[in-house]
């Protein structure tokens, strides 16, 4: 618009060659990062998007020496007898009641963790709030063969079994997301400004009314990210099942497809592809309808706390 | 000068509220929060912090002492301590030509695919800052996909797309006259693919925290450079990377722990195949301490871990309590 | 309602004492504002009166009762913080109402307390809105309502007007003033700016360090300070502080400044001062308002010496002056048509019948 108005005023043309060739060099490298972009986003939607073609086929297409890009006959096939095959549903609802549970958890744990390490200094709070941000740093290929061994000694000792049993996973997700939530909480928490608090002490709450009637609403986008984090953490972990459960109606989706689709059976990827969409659907309506979310609570790691 | 004004009024009254000295330290701010933070602690000391320590007794032990058994009633037997080797996992290790392997293909691993995440991500997040803001929402959206699919998931859509017989990948070479590529046959190719899906899963990761710093730098600092007659290189070099710096450092920080640790990509891609060319600390320790049942070997090659991930870890906490400090 | 009570009142944090023994007694629907430079613990004091702080050392009773070991929520106070700490997912009227809603009121109750508040601070239509569709002004209004349905025995505001733009916080200085004329209940109040403290209370207590430098009535602070440094800090512009030596003469004493001015001390003021003649360390402190130009009759007390000025600022009604004399930045405020000029010489009157004389441990003498 400016470039317009400028390069129509005839009293200054050394003006209107520079200006032409700024905007110029702005259309060129809007041009090349679209071009990139398309690029880019080509090679990261492709997996995805071949699931899905792959999901269409029928398994005499899948193993014709077709094009694998094309889907001759689609047909919805697997996806019927995928969602009509009782194993699947099993690992299906393993899955979703096992995220659940270790969101309610994890929320119950780290919002009164966070509240206590933000606002009410004990002794070692200062240490335990980087303990925590320590805690998240350490991975789950490091723990699972103590706590593997934790939970053998645990049956011989006490006489409950706690391998090969869905609710293992109850136990042990929580490692995992416990530290991050917390963490990204007591940044939320700590951008609070300290006077809302004793005006709520003053009007007459307690710590107990401050957090639930006062902290937890002001930072409500806080624990909605917290709980997206929990959630995609435990519905996507892979090597705590695959280590702790093996009979086929304990296993989470995950772990399921991976175990039982695959059986060196070409014929089978139909199937496969299917089972992976369908498991990766859940994080990805919840990433389409809270993305701001997702991605706040993505960064907060880092640019908070 | 204080008491100047000060009445002479009889000592004001006395209300006596003192509660019993439980109820008091039951009341008391610090209690309460102990308590609120109790689960976490519990937590974390029971399911982090023991376990680690754990490890490193696992490690020293042999496969015949872990039997709860052994554990439980022949423990302070003199002969068996006598035997009892606590670096005996370790030595035997060294002599082992696959943990060398193992060894040089997580190192080569981690440090190649962080190394393109960061420099994908980095680029990504210009061209996504660089086009008008109403488009970037959708660009944004898209191109973090793969770091929302579990990894598990995605990574069989690779291995499908990598499959020896029916692979999508050499349908399109083949037919554009190349030879085909055994994607997950051939050590190389298998470390490729490794790498190169790696790099799929993580590269997103770091185009959104990029993006995020980009988006904080003050745009009067790019006109200011621009007035001050910087170009388009130098505005990157001068004003960019080191309003930036922290954040790059902590992401390609985070991501060498995540890295290094990874275990989904490989176990479902490769399964450490082929020859065990490809295997992971994580990979190898799982087949060994769960599949293989030697429960100590595995404890001892996870731990190898360790020291990677403690100076990263370091490194991170540095920068976290120096922004701390900052503020 | 009720009075408050501070009896050698301390706060030590480790080693740094805060308030170093403050005692105060604040009466029935009075208006007191507690004021000093940052870091002289006016906030603390205010602090511990609404129990945030602990106390470590002395008593503090509301209403007869010592709330030493009382909960904030037990001591029926209300607070105005400065930067307002509204809830900011509640409306106006939960705002207002969540005091009584935590402690259980009926519901009718609240309403008219809400109703009553929203009217005396003509803010009705907000009731609906939440904060973050007000402006500066109107949470203001807000946080003081908030604090009015209480009906607490005693108001604490902590710099509620530092946030306001400068128009504003005259404007809302007014209203505090006149919701305080409605509503009467006893209000401590703490500022820095010695404006406020001046327009709003009915007494001031001037902090400095910790420690209560005076308590007394605007006026009486302005005109009597019993230190150098409320007499510095009560009054704008500041008071002049000219270093200076009394000498005695034959029929009374001389402020000798420097060697060319020397000014006589009123005869009303002789035997007040008498016995600090050749004292060292001696100051001179004069208000702005007691420099002026010469004029033709001059009342006795008033002594005339020559300067040079170094800028002048022309304010319309009057013209303020600045000039240096014995190394010390001095302000004078002369008549617009005076004919002051940047850096020009001019004759100045000194009021002395206004002087104040300091001695070297900033007592006022």
């Amino acid at each position: 618009m400016t470039a317009a108005t400028v390069t129509s005023n005839k009293g200054a043309p050394s003006r209107k060659t520079a200006y032409g060739s700024m905007s110029r060099d702005r259309t060129w490298a809007l041009r090349w990062s679209y071009f990139f972009l398309v690029i880019f986003a080509a090679f990261f939607l492709l997996p995805p998007i071949y699931m899905f073609i792959t999901s269409l086929k029928t398994s005499a297409e899948i193993s014709a020496a077709t094009n694998p890009w094309w889907v001759y006959n689609p047909t919805l096939a697997n996806y019927a007898e995928l969602l009509t095959k009782p194993e699947y549903l099993v690992f299906f609802r393993n899955s979703v009641v096992v995220s659940t549970f270790v969101v309610t958890i994890t929320m119950l744990i780290s919002i009164p963790a966070a509240f206590a390490l933000s606002r009410m200094r004990f002794w070692g709070s200062a240490t335990l709030a980087t303990g925590v941000f320590l805690t998240y740093l350490v991975p789950d290929t490091l723990l699972f063969i103590p706590l593997f061994k934790m939970f053998a000694v645990f049956h011989e000792v006490t006489g409950i079994q706690l391998l090969n049993r869905w609710w293992v996973l109850l136990v042990v997700y929580p490692t995992l997301t416990v530290p991050f939530c917390t963490w990204i909480m007591i940044g939320y928490f700590a951008s609070i400004p300290k006077e809302l608090d004793e005006a709520a002490i003053i009007d007459g709450a307690s710590w107990f009314q401050t957090l639930t009637r006062i902290f937890i609403p002001v930072a409500l986008p806080g624990i909605i990210a917290a709980t997206i984090f929990a959630f995609t953490v435990s519905w996507a972990q892979f090597l705590y099942p695959l280590a702790f459960t093996t009979s086929v109606d304990q296993l989470v989706l995950p772990v399921g497809i991976i175990t039982t689709l695959i059986r060196g059976d070409v014929f089978a990827w139909g199937q496969i592809m299917t089972g992976a969409l369908l498991g990766a659907l859940p994080p990805l309506i919840i990433y389409a309808f809270l993305m701001d979310y997702y991605i706040a609570g993505l960064t907060a790691g880092a640019t908070k706390g | 000068m204080a008491d100047a004004v000060l009445s002479s009024d009889p000592p004001a009254r006395r209300i006596i509220t003192r509660p019993n000295a439980v109820r008091r330290f039951f009341q008391r701010k610090s209690t309460i929060a102990f308590l609120m933070a109790l689960p976490l602690i519990i937590l974390i000391f029971g399911l982090v912090i023991y376990p680690a320590f754990y490890a490193v007794y696992l490690s020293t032990l042999r496969k015949s002492m872990t039997s709860v058994a052994w554990m439980r009633n022949c423990a302070w037997l003199p002969d068996v301590i006598c035997t009892y080797l606590p670096f005996g996992n370790m030595q035997f290790l060294f002599t082992r030509e696959t943990f060398w392997k193992v060894v040089y293909q997580s190192c080569l691993f981690a440090i190649t695919a962080v190394i393109f995440k960061a420099l994908l991500g980095f680029i990504l997040a210009h061209f996504v800052h660089n086009i008008p803001a109403k488009g970037q929402r959708k660009w944004r959206g898209m191109l973090l996909i793969p770091w929302v699919i579990p990894p598990a998931m995605s990574t069989l859509a690779w291995l499908w797309l990598f499959d020896p017989s029916y692979s999508a990948f050499n349908y399109v070479l083949t037919g554009a006259g190349f030879d085909r590529i055994p994607w997950t046959g051939d050590a190389n190719w298998a470390r490729f693919a490794v790498i190169l899906v790696n790099i799929w899963v993580g590269a997103p990761f770091f185009m959104i925290m990029y993006l995020a710093a980009l988006k904080s730098v003050p745009d009067q600092l790019y006109e200011a450079a621009a007035i001050d007659g910087a170009n388009w290189w130098q505005r990157i070099w001068y004003v960019t990377l080191p309003m930036m710096r922290n954040i790059i450092a902590i992401t390609a920080l985070f991501s060498t722990i995540v890295t290094f640790a990874n275990f989904d990509i490989v176990r479902v891609l490769t399964a450490g195949g082929p020859l065990d060319q490809t295997h992971l600390f994580a990979t190898w320790a799982f087949k060994l301490g769960i599949e293989g049942g030697d429960i100590p070997l595995g404890a001892s090659v996870s731990l190898f871990m360790v020291p990677i991930l403690a100076v990263a870890a370091i490194f991170i906490l540095r920068d976290i309590n120096q922004r701390g400090n900052e503020a | 309602m009720a009075g408050v009570t501070l009896r050698n009142v301390f706060k030590r944090y480790g080693d740094v004492e805060a308030v170093r023994g403050i005692n105060l007694d604040i009466a029935d629907e009075e208006f007191v504002v507690l004021v000093g430079p940052s870091g002289c613990g006016k906030s603390t004091t205010l602090r511990m009166i609404a129990g945030l702080e602990d106390i470590s050392d002395g008593d503090i009773a509301i209403d007869g009762y010592v709330v030493n070991d009382v909960p904030p929520k037990d001591r029926d106070i209300a607070m105005v913080f400065q930067n307002y700490a509204l809830y900011p997912h509640m409306t106006v009227a939960e705002n207002m109402s969540f005091g009584l809603r935590l402690k259980r009121y009926p519901k009718a109750e609240i309403k008219s307390r809400v109703d009553e508040a929203a009217r005396i601070l003509d803010i009705r239509e907000l009731l609906e809105r939440k904060p973050k569709a007000l402006s500066g002004g109107q949470r203001q209004r807000v946080a003081m309502g908030r604090a009015i349905v209480r009906n607490p025995k005693v108001f604490l505001f902590d710099e509620p007007l530092s946030n306001l733009d400068a128009k504003l916080r005259v404007q809302m200085r007014t209203e505090i003033k006149k919701v305080h004329l409605k509503v009467r209940t006893t209000t401590v109040y703490v500022t820095h700016d010695q404006v406020e403290a001046m327009t709003l209370a009915d007494r001031v207590v001037v902090m400095n360090h910790g420690l209560i430098e005076q308590i007394g009535p605007p006026n009486e602070l302005y005109h009597h300070p019993r230190t150098r440094f409320v007499a510095g800090f009560i009054g704008s512009p500041a008071m002049n502080f000219i270093p200076a030596q009394l000498r005695a003469t034959a029929g009374g004493l001389d402020l000798v400044v420097s060697d060319s001015i020397v000014l006589p001390v009123p005869p009303a003021r002789v035997e007040r001062y008498k016995g600090f003649a050749g004292q060292a360390g001696l100051v001179l402190g004069l208000r702005p308002e007691h420099i002026t130009e010469t004029s033709a009759t001059m009342e006795p007390g008033v002594a005339p010496f020559a300067i040079t000025l170094d800028v002048i600022e022309p304010m319309g009604n009057e013209t303020l002056v600045y000039f240096t004399l014995a190394g010390e930045a001095l302000c004078g405020r002369v008549s617009p048509n005076a004919g002051a000029a940047d850096g020009q010489p001019m004759r100045l009157a000194a009021n002395l019948n206004h002087m104040h004389l300091i001695d070297a441990a900033g007592m006022v003498l």
